[in-house]
């Protein structure tokens, strides 16, 4: 729970470049599947780990596509500074 | 103890992803993040979801971040000499983030705060010797593919929908690519061709 506000607070306070913005996207999604498993297992109820191995699917999935947009935005754009990136058109 | 000495650098290391400079410290922390949860999911005896969250986290995640960083050129980073500027609002969401949490973490459930109850009221059944014990996987597999099968499949959708999302956003059309033009492939006939090599080796196809 607290490594989820660490990641919040990542994505807040790191304005350098995309690709350090979204590594605490990462954290914060392992930090909300543990939080399931770990009301899962004190509250006695099965429905928080199955929904949990399904949390790191979709953190994969994202992870990469979000990777290769990363990827090419900065081939179309040259920077990967974030304030550079401000107008869709490109 | 061991909980304690696993967890703190996992609180720790999430603290300092933000603060790294170096852009590869920035994702050795995060690796540090998904080991010390492993091992506290071990701890917790779910050994399937240990598994499952390191070898997804970090053998597929932290190793693609770390191709990408390998991949861009990105220079050690000066710290942003404007982060004060964000802290104000970061700081009021992750108050109201903190609130919020006293209100699910109620001292029955989850004591939270040192409370001076007496403990030995709380009654717990131990199930060990009633009912036959399950390993992780079977608990897991006893619903998902039974009850939740549609989560099953759906989830393999969308793995499925990111290999070829990844696949198509990153093929380049300028850059030399070996293709095959499948119309043209079709169209050769095959026995012509290969019978005029054979049958005038000297003389031309």
């Amino acid at each position: 729970m607290i490594i989820s506000i660490l990641g919040i607070r990542g994505i807040l306070l790191n304005r350098r470049n995309i690709l350090i913005m979204s590594m605490p996207i990462e954290s914060m999604l392992l930090a909300v599947n543990l939080n399931f498993l770990v009301f899962s297992v004190s509250l006695d109820d099965m429905m928080g780990q199955s929904f949990a191995s399904l949390v790191p699917t979709v953190a994969a999935a994202e992870s990469a596509i979000g990777l290769a947009i990363f990827v090419i935005t900065s081939r179309v754009r040259g920077t990967i500074v974030v304030e550079s990136i401000n107008s869709i058109q490109g | 103890m061991i909980l304690s000495v696993l967890s703190s650098p996992a609180l720790v290391s999430g603290l300092m992803v933000v603060r790294a400079k170096n852009p590869v410290h920035s994702i050795l922390f995060p690796i540090l993040v998904f080991c010390d949860t492993s091992g506290l999911l071990i701890l917790l005896g779910l050994d399937f979801s240990a598994m499952i969250s390191a070898v997804v986290h970090i053998g597929a995640i932290a190793i693609s971040f770390l191709f990408i960083v390998m991949m861009f050129n990105i220079q050690i980073a000066e710290i942003h000499e404007e982060v004060l500027r964000y802290l104000p609002v970061s700081g009021i969401v992750g108050l109201i983030f903190w609130w919020e949490m006293f209100f699910i973490l109620d001292n029955e459930t989850i004591p939270l705060l040192p409370t001076h109850r007496n403990m030995t009221s709380l009654r717990y059944t131990v199930y060990a010797g009633k009912v036959r014990s399950w390993t992780n996987l079977e608990t897991l597999g006893n619903l998902l593919y039974t009850y939740y099968s549609v989560w099953f499949l759906v989830s393999s959708l969308i793995l499925l929908v990111a290999i070829i999302g990844a696949i198509v956003l990153t093929t380049h059309r300028t850059t030399k690519m070996k293709r095959q033009d499948v119309c043209r492939r079709n169209a050769l006939d095959s026995r012509r061709n290969i019978m005029n090599k054979t049958i005038s080796p000297f003389g031309h196809s």
